[in-house]
């Protein structure tokens, strides 16, 4: 019974483990955000509790960003530690030199300062306040420092994840292919004798798809404005295509205020009428906005060729060598606004014709246009 | 007991018609275009209808006349809260709500005070309230349909329940404008028409008008009662002028306006068509004073056609008032099942086991089942009191957070879940002492009968009070925020 009862809770140095591991878990979520007021105020406490001292610091490079403990008029002399440290490099030990104090009853005596750093940079250090300064203790805070360090480091990575993003977006805007501004142009081109009012209605229409798809602020739009950008650009397609492509759009307008990332349906319209006027003669585009309840769905459907699902998972997954660039990234933009449940559906087979379904949430928290 | 074939034929078509709606309507009602659908959005005054087809609920079809019919001109009250809640709406709520991007209330409180804690507790409270709501329509549809066949009260309740049920598990309805829309005009032409004929029938006869009849205080207002005729009065007037606002089933169709200055518009228009609706009831209820002695207060509606024209006629008038009354039940219980199935979906039934459909559909037949039973147990409170009763609750819970939380940048999570908490308890302490058999007289129970004068009251000094006191809980990001709630879109600025 005993026996069971110790398997089952560990000893007790593993019990000292999983504290510990425990603690290192509470502080690492504000240090995922990066180097801040706000998260170090939020991991502070935790990491003093790993070590059990009197005090400890986190700063940046300049100054003290969160300070837990007792002795805060110690605090003023942060800044001076901080300048010796980055100069320093490594791990090191400040004394009284350093920390003058005038009150007999102060726990803090001594100081052991590390770097924390960031791809070899300095972006700051971890401060340990104590009475003694062990070398037990030297190692432990530098330990602590490394983890740190190390959780940063996976903040910046999550940060310039998000840059890499942006970054697409961007050129997803400037992505509008050449091939698209020809071949419209040449289009309206051929009306301007003929038919010189379709042609100045789809000059005016170009004009503003244009100024839709490189419109600089904003990460979300209204499905409402998506969609008619959506439309410009099919009246544009149609007017190179004629009757050879054909288009359906189902739309409840119940749905056109859901607020959407920005160009999240135009490049699986573009990928769809790329499909399907490839192989066959005549094409057929399907877009349908249903309302279901807390959501919205839209389907963007072509009758083209198909494709291998197992060439689509690739594609989702972000193989660049595919020619849908679009599809990936919709996806994956899709996924870190709405969560995981949203991202794409495909259904799709050679021969089949391929559907594209996106679900969005009528309310996310931070998602407005 | 009285057996009508036309109105039994009545309930059927409109059930049928219900449930064909649901599983075709989609098709049917949206034409397919090649272009510009994008532009389409849905006009103010054809939300509005369907705000009225989803708003218009037993209580107001047969409770009104019913209640005017036995306490007199003081139950005027009743359809004037109902119109006058959306005149609060309009000056307060209805455009921020909008701007704010809120789809239900929980959505609402947790955009604007990025609190997990505080949207679960709102996500109780839509359940309660829409529970509340639902109880008296399913009982509603009892007395009707036993007014019509003879058939015990439960019955009606879970026929309507079933075809909710399965209407809303079908998924197609509700969320055609157009379909509510309808209901709104149906509802109206099932009063109007047979309005129209019974008057002229009592212009004909040369009755004696109703408060020459009867010399009593009938027809005036505030004539009985004396201090707690008065608290009843001004309690029910606060109940329904702010309780408007917090009803689950009419939020979430503010979200169907493109913007905020739609929203007003909608509003506007609303106010409009309930005004014209609200006409009908007193003057059903005043032909009863002539006609209808013998009439059961509860059905006096369907009933008194009946009484004015023996015969074919007379049958088929009240047929067409039962099947305006079926429709308002079966528009107003799927607006609220729906509601509520939405919120428990979202917030409960989440995890790995309930997933998309089946998640939805777990909590439609509880948002369902439960009303259904409470309905079958619960003593009948007649069906305007009961809605009363949900009225005061939603005045004691979500006005104080729309109210504070549009117009005050102080509010914090913990003032909220304090005041909400506040609000529902004090409230939930009148519901219930009405639903239980335990009773008394005097100040206590006019006060617990109808507590919004003061439940509201102290529901809003609660969240003020306890905001302040946690002032350093304000979200960082509130001043953003307001600007986003107040200021036009056509406004070019950077909402962040």
């Amino acid at each position: 019974m005993f026996g069971r009862r110790r398997g089952h809770l560990g000893s007790e140095a593993d019990r000292a483990t999983f504290r510990t591991l425990h603690t290192a878990s509470l502080a690492s979520p504000a240090l995922r955000e990066g180097l801040t007021v706000t998260s170090a105020e939020r991991s502070v406490r935790h990491l003093r509790a790993l070590l059990g001292t009197p005090a400890v610091a986190i700063t940046d490079t300049a100054e003290l960003l969160a300070w837990d403990g007792i002795g805060d008029h110690h605090t003023h002399q942060c800044p001076d530690i901080i300048a010796t440290a980055v100069e320093h490099g490594g791990t090191r030990v400040a004394g009284h030199r350093e920390l003058p104090c005038n009150r007999t009853d102060c726990q803090i005596r001594f100081a052991v300062i590390s770097p924390l750093m960031v791809e070899d940079r300095i972006v700051g250090t971890f401060q340990v306040f104590t009475g003694d300064a062990t070398a037990g203790l030297v190692r432990a805070a530098d330990e602590v420092a490394t983890w740190v360090s190390g959780q940063l480091e996976l903040a910046e990575l999550d940060a310039s994840r998000n840059r890499l993003m942006e970054a697409e977006v961007r050129a997803l805007r400037a992505q509008i292919s050449p091939h698209f501004i020809y071949n419209s142009l040449g289009a309206i081109a051929s009306f301007v004798r003929t038919d010189p009012d379709r042609a100045r209605e789809l000059l005016l229409e170009f004009a503003d798809f244009t100024r839709y798809s490189f419109r600089r602020h904003g990460e979300f739009t209204t499905l409402a404005e998506e969609l008619r950008s959506v439309e410009r650009y099919l009246l544009l397609e149609q007017a190179r295509f004629g009757d050879r492509l054909g288009v359906t759009l189902r739309i409840a307008p119940e749905v056109l205020p859901v607020a959407v990332p920005f160009l999240c349906i135009q490049p699986l319209v573009e990928n769809a009428v790329r499909h399907g006027l490839s192989e066959k003669g005549d094409g057929h585009i399907t877009i349908i906005a249903r309302d279901h309840d807390a959501e919205c769905v839209i389907e963007v459907e072509d009758n083209g060729a198909g494709e291998d699902p197992e060439r689509v998972r690739r594609a989702l997954a972000g193989d660049a060598e595919l020619d849908s660039v679009g599809l990936g990234n919709v996806d994956v933009r899709l996924r870190n606004t709405f969560g995981d449940d949203y991202g794409l559906v495909v259904e799709t087979a050679p021969g089949a014709g391929t559907r594209v379904i996106v679900r969005v949430p009528k309310f996310a928290p931070g998602v407005h246009p | 007991m009285i057996t009508s074939v036309p109105s039994v034929v009545a309930v059927v078509l409109v059930a049928i018609a219900t449930l064909a709606i649901g599983t075709w309507g989609l098709r049917l009602s949206r034409t397919t275009s090649d272009f510009f659908v994008a532009s389409r959005s849905v006009r103010p005054a054809l939300n509005a209808s369907a705000i009225g087809g989803e708003y218009l609920s037993a209580a107001s079809f047969l409770g009104v006349a019913g209640l005017v019919l036995v306490f007199g001109a003081d139950m005027l009250w009743y359809p004037v809260g109902w119109t006058a809640g959306y005149l609060v709406l309009l000056v307060l709520v209805a455009a921020p709500l909008r701007r704010s991007g809120a789809y239900t209330l929980p959505d609402f409180a947790e955009a604007r005070l990025a609190s997990a804690k505080v949207r679960t507790t709102c996500t109780l409270m839509v359940v309660a309230i829409g529970w509340l709501y639902l109880v008296p329509q399913f009982q509603g549809a009892g007395i009707t349909l036993e007014s019509a066949t003879g058939a015990p009260p439960w019955l009606g309740a879970v026929v309507v329940a079933t075809v909710v049920l399965v209407n809303v598990l079908s998924g197609g309805m509700r969320s055609i404008t157009f379909v509510q829309a309808f209901q709104y005009w149906l509802k109206l032409t099932a009063l109007l028409v047979p309005a129209i004929v019974l008057v002229g029938v009592w212009l004909g006869d040369g009755r004696p008008s109703p408060d020459g009849a009867t010399n009593d205080h009938w027809s005036l207002p505030l004539a009985d009662g004396g201090g707690q005729g008065l608290y009843l009065t001004w309690s029910l007037i606060i109940a329904t002028f702010l309780g408007t606002m917090g009803l689950p089933h009419v939020v979430v169709r503010f979200y169907t306006n493109p913007d905020g200055r739609a929203a007003r518009r909608t509003t506007v228009v609303v106010l409009a068509l309930l005004g014209a609706f609200y006409l009908l009831p007193p003057i059903y209820a005043e032909l009863g004073r002539v006609y209808g002695e013998r009439a059961d207060a509860n059905v006096l509606v369907l009933d008194l056609p009946r009484l004015m024209l023996p015969g074919t006629s007379g049958e088929m008038l009240s047929a067409l008032v039962t099947a305006g009354a079926f429709a308002a039940f079966l528009s107003t219980s799927s607006g609220l099942s729906v509601a509520v199935a939405g919120v428990l979906t979202q917030d409960v039934f989440r995890g790995p086991r309930f997933t998309g459909v089946r998640a939805f559909r777990a909590a439609a037949v509880i948002a369902v089942v439960v009303p259904c039973v409470a309905a079958v147990a619960a003593p009948d409170l007649g069906i305007a009191k009961a809605v009363g009763l949900a009225f005061a609750v939603a005045a004691s819970t979500f006005c104080p957070l729309l109210v504070l939380g549009i117009w005050w940048r102080g509010l914090t999570d913990v003032g909220a879940i304090a005041g909400l908490g506040t609000g529902f308890i004090s409230s939930g302490l009148g519901v219930a002492y009405s639903l239980s058999p335990f009773t008394t007289s005097g100040w206590f129970d006019v006060l617990l009968s109808q507590p919004a004068a003061w439940s509201v009251p102290l529901a809003f000094t609660t969240m003020y009070a306890v905001s302040r006191a946690t002032a350093s809980r304000v979200p960082s990001h509130v001043r953003r925020f307001m600007v986003r709630l107040h200021t036009p879109e056509a406004v070019a600025l950077d909402r962040g």
